[in-house]
C-alpha cells in the first residue's frame, strides 16, 4: 500500500493536527464536560488511522514500531494502576487523595484528570497497535494461493 | 416494558445470526448484535422523558437537577460495556483472519478438525 | 490487614503490564516476575484463612454507592483454589512453555486471566463482576487460541462465540436487576428481593443467570465449547480452565447470586439436581468412548463439575459442604491429571492413548502422580476424591433421593471404568517401541506434580482440619445469606 494521491495526503497533515489537538482537549477537559479518557484515546488513534489510510500503514508504523507500542500500551495501563496503589498509600484502593479543587476549573477533581491522560494513552496506543496487526495480516488469501485480484490493490 | 422487549427481539436476532448463519464474519456480526441490544436496552433503562442530560453545569440547582436529568449509572455501564465490546470484536477477528489463514474458506461448515 | 483484598486483584494486574515492558530488559524476567507474583497470592490467600470475614470500599465509598470487595468464607475458598492452581501452573510452566514463542505475552494473559478471577470471587458489586467475569473469560479466550494451529484457533472461536453470548445473557440480567429493583451492589439487591419476593422480571434474570454462568461452568446443555476448548489450550491452561475458571467464574457465581442472592427455593433445587445429573450422566458417557488424553480428562471435569452442582441443589448443610468440598478436590485432581498429560506430551510428543504404554517405565514420577490423580477421581479412599463423594452420596440418602444416591454410586463405578483404561493404556502395560528413549519431565515440571499429587493423599485425611478452617465458613455463606447482607451494610 503506498498511500494515496497528493491531494488527500496534504489534507490529510493538516486535518490529523486537528484531530491529535481535539482529542488533547477531550482528554484533559474529560472531568468537567462529556469526554475522558476512553473517548479521547479512540479519537487518537482515528487520527492516526487516517495517516495510515492516506500515507500507507508503513508511515505511522515508522514513527511508533510495534514494540515500542507495547511497551507504552503497559506503561499507561501501569500509570492508572499506579494511581490506585498511590491510593491505598493514603487510605483506600483508588481513594482520589490528591485536593479536589475548585469545582469546573481545569486543575481540580484530584486524580481524575491524571486517570484520564493515562487511559488516553493506554486506549489510544492500544487501538493503534490492534488498526496495525490486523492491517499486517497481507496474507489474506489460501496458503499456498496467489492473492485474488481484487484484493492485492488493498 | 418496550425496552425489555425491544432488547429481547433484537437479542434474538443476534442469537438467530451466531446459530444460523454459516459465514464467520456473519457470526461475529451476530456477535455484535447481540452486544449493542444489551448496550441500547442499558441506556432505556436510565431514560427519562424531557429529561436533562446528567452533566452539571455552573449555577445549577442540585435539587431540580437531580429530578429532572436521565440516569448516569447505566450510561457509565454501557461505556465499560462498549470497551469490552471492543476488545473482544478485535480477538474474534484476528481469530477469523487467522482461521481464513489456515483453510483459505470463512464458511464454517468446511472447519471441522474438531470432533464436536 | 484488610489491604490485602485490592491486592489479590492489583497484584496480578500490575505483573500483567510489568512482565511485556521488563521482558526487554532480561529474557528471564517473565519466568520470575510469573512465579514471584502467583507465590504471593498464593501466600496472601492463606493469610486470610480463619479470619473474621471482612469488607473493603474501595476508594473509601460505602455501599451501596460505591464498589466493595467482599472476603467471606467462600471467597476465601475459592481464592486458594486459584492462587494454588496458578502457582503450580506457572511453576510448571518455565520449562513447559519453552517450545512456544512470546512467554512474555503467556504470562500476561495468564496474569490477566488470574486478575479477573479474584476480582470475581472478591466483587460485592454485580457489575464488577460483569466486567471481571470478561476479563477472564477474554485472557482465557486468547490462551486457548495461543498454539495457533487449525485446531486451537477452532477451539478458540467456537469457545469465544459462546462465551459471549453467555457473558450478554449475564449483561442482560444485571441490567434487568439493575432496572427492577435500582441497585448493583449484591448485599443490598438481596436485601430487596428478600424484603419484595420474586418478581417475573428477577425470575427471568435469575434464568439469565443460571444460562450464562452454567455455559461457563460447563453444564450439560451448553457444554459444546468445552471438550474442545480446554484439550486445545497448553497443558498449564488446561489445567487453569478446567481445574480453576469453570469453577470461579461458573460455579462460584451460581453459588452465591442462587443462595445469597435470590435465595434458595424448591424450584430452583429442582433445576440444580437436574442440570448436575444430566451432567455427571453425559460428561461420564462422552468420557468413556475418547482416546486423546486431554479430551478424556475435558469430559471427565463435565462430570465432575456435575456432583458440584448436584450438591449444591440437595440444599442441605451437607450436601453444600460436600459439593465446596469436592470443587476444592476437583481443582487439586484435575489440575494434576492436565499438567501430566503436558508432561506426558512433553516427554512423548502425543495425546493419543493409543500410542503410549507402560511410561512408569520411562516417566516414573509423572506415572505415579498420574496414577495419584485417576485413583483420587475415580474416588478411591483413601484420596481426597472418595471422601467428598461420599459426603454428597450421604446428604443425598439423608435428603430422600434414594434414586440420585443410587446413580451417583453407578457413575462413580463408571468414572473408575475410563479411568482405569487410561491407566491401563498410558501408564502400565508394555512400552511401545516409538517411545523407548522417553526420559522423565525436567524437575521444575516435577514440583507442582509432586505437590498437587501430596494435596490429593493429604486433604482427605486432613478433613478434620480443613472443616473448621475452610469448608466450614464456606458453607455457612451460602446457607445463612442474612450474614453475608449484614457484613456489607453493616446491621
Amino acid at each position: 500500500m503506498k498511500g494515496m494521491s497528493l491531494i488527500v495526503r496534504t489534507i490529510a497533515r493538516v486535518v490529523t493536527t486537528f484531530i491529535f489537538l481535539y482529542s488533547a482537549y477531550i482528554v484533559v477537559y474529560g472531568h468537567i464536560t462529556p469526554g475522558g479518557g476512553f473517548p479521547g484515546g479512540v479519537i487518537l488513534a482515528l487520527g492516526v488511522m487516517l495517516l495510515m489510510l492516506a500515507f500507507g500503514r508503513e508511515v505511522p508504523l515508522r514513527k511508533l514500531p510495534e514494540g515500542r507500542a507495547s511497551v507504552l500500551d503497559c506503561l499507561g495501563a501501569l500509570g492508572f494502576w499506579a494511581i490506585a496503589l498511590l491510593g491505598l498509600t493514603a487510605g483506600y484502593f483508588f481513594l482520589n487523595f490528591l485536593g479536589k479543587g475548585e469545582p469546573f476549573r481545569l486543575v481540580s477533581a484530584g486524580t481524575m484528570p491524571l486517570c484520564n491522560i493515562s487511559i488516553s494513552v493506554k486506549v489510544g496506543v492500544s487501538l493503534f497497535a490492534v488498526l496495525a496487526a490486523l492491517s499486517i495480516y497481507r496474507r489474506f488469501y489460501p496458503p499456498g494461493g496467489e492473492p485474488p485480484e481484487d484484493m492485492s490493490g488493498g | 416494558m418496550i425496552p425489555y422487549l425491544f432488547a429481547t427481539v433484537m437479542l434474538l436476532i443476534g442469537l438467530y445470526a451466531i446459530v444460523a448463519r454459516r459465514n464467520l464474519i456473519k457470526i461475529v456480526i451476530g456477535v455484535a448484535i447481540t452486544e449493542y441490544a444489551i448496550n441500547l436496552f442499558l441506556i432505556l433503562l436510565g431514560y427519562r422523558t424531557k429529561g436533562v442530560p446528567p452533566i452539571l453545569g455552573k449555577g445549577m440547582d442540585l435539587k431540580e437537577f437531580a429530578s429532572s436529568s436521565v440516569d448516569p449509572l447505566p450510561q457509565a455501564l454501557t461505556v465499560t460495556s462498549i470497551v469490552i465490546g471492543l476488545g473482544v470484536m478485535a480477538l474474534l477477528v484476528a481469530l477469523v483472519l487467522r482461521l481464513y489463514e489456515k483453510y483459505g474458506t470463512l464458511d464454517e461448515s468446511e472447519m471441522k478438525r474438531l470432533k464436536g | 490487614m484488610d489491604q490485602i483484598l485490592p491486592l489479590l486483584v492489583a497484584i496480578p494486574l500490575g505483573a500483567a503490564f510489568l512482565i511485556p515492558i521488563l521482558v526487554r530488559v532480561w529474557r528471564r524476567f517473565p519466568d520470575i516476575l510469573g512465579n514471584l507474583s502467583t507465590l504471593a497470592l498464593l501466600v496472601m490467600s492463606l493469610l486470610l484463612v480463619g479470619r473474621e470475614p471482612s469488607t473493603y470500599y474501595m476508594g473509601g465509598w460505602r455501599p451501596p454507592l460505591g464498589i466493595n470487595l467482599v472476603a467471606d468464607g467462600l471467597s476465601v475458598l475459592l481464592l486458594i483454589v486459584i492462587s494454588s492452581i496458578a502457582f503450580c501452573a506457572t511453576l510448571f510452566s518455565i520449562p513447559y512453555m519453552e517450545k512456544y514463542t512470546s512467554k512474555s505475552r503467556y504470562y500476561s494473559l495468564f496474569m490477566l486471566m488470574v486478575a479477573g478471577m479474584n476480582g470475581v470471587v472478591l466483587t460485592g458489586d454485580m457489575f464488577n463482576l460483569y466486567v471481571f467475569l470478561e476479563i477472564a473469560s477474554i485472557a482465557s479466550y486468547a490462551l486457548v487460541a495461543f498454539g495457533t494451529e487449525a485446531e486451537e484457533l477452532e477451539a478458540s472461536f467456537k469457545y469465544m462465540i459462546m462465551g459471549c453470548v453467555a457473558s450478554t445473557f449475564v449483561l442482560f440480567g444485571v441490567g434487568i436487576l439493575y432496572g427492577r429493583t435500582g441497585t448493583l451492589n449484591m448485599a443490598h439487591l438481596a436485601r430487596i428481593v428478600d424484603r419484595d419476593g420474586m418478581s417475573p422480571a428477577i425470575l427471568f434474570a435469575s434464568a439469565l443467570f443460571l444460562m450464562g454462568f452454567g455455559l461457563k461452568a460447563g453444564m450439560v446443555p451448553f457444554h459444546a465449547w468445552l471438550p474442545d476448548a480446554h484439550p486445545a489450550a497448553p497443558a498449564p491452561i488446561s489445567a487453569m480452565l478446567s481445574g480453576v475458571l469453570i469453577k470461579a467464574i461458573g460455579m462460584y457465581a451460581i453459588a452465591r447470586f442462587f443462595y445469597v442472592v435470590f435465595g434458595m427455593d424448591g424450584l430452583t433445587s429442582t433445576v440444580f439436581m437436574a442440570l448436575g445429573l444430566l451432567s455427571m450422566v453425559v460428561g461420564a458417557l462422552l468420557a468413556v468412548g475418547q482416546w486423546d488424553f486431554k479430551r478424556l480428562l475435558a469430559y471427565s471435569s463435565i462430570s465432575q463439575m456435575g456432583y458440584v452442582m448436584l450438591g449444591l441443589g440437595i440444599g442441605t448443610p451437607l450436601g453444600v459442604l460436600g459439593a465446596l468440598f469436592h470443587l476444592l478436590n476437583h481443582a487439586t485432581f484435575k489440575g494434576l491429571l492436565f499438567l501430566c498429560s503436558g508432561a506426558i506430551e512433553h516427554g512423548t510428543g502425543t495425546r493419543d492413548m493409543g500410542k503410549m504404554g507402560g511410561l512408569i517405565r520411562g516417566m516414573p514420577l509423572t506415572g505415579t502422580t498420574c496414577s495419584v490423580g485417576s485413583l483420587s477421581i475415580s474416588g478411591i479412599p483413601p484420596f481426597n476424591g472418595f471422601w467428598s463423594k461420599l459426603i454428597i452420596i450421604v446428604a443425598a440418602v439423608q435428603a430422600g433421593h434414594y434414586a440420585i444416591a443410587a446413580v451417583v454410586v453407578l457413575l462413580s463405578f463408571l468414572t473408575l471404568t475410563y479411568y482405569l483404561r487410561l491407566m491401563r493404556h498410558s501408564i502400565f502395560g508394555d512400552l511401545p517401541e516409538a517411545l523407548k528413549g522417553i526420559r522423565e519431565a525436567p524437575a521444575l515440571m516435577g514440583i507442582p506434580l509432586v505437590l498437587l499429587a501430596v494435596c490429593c493423599l493429604s486433604l482427605g485425611l486432613l478433613y478434620p482440619v480443613l472443616k473448621p478452617l475452610l469448608l466450614g465458613p464456606a458453607t455457612d455463606v451460602l446457607l445463612r445469606a442474612g450474614d453475608y447482607i449484614d457484613l456489607v451494610l453493616g446491621g
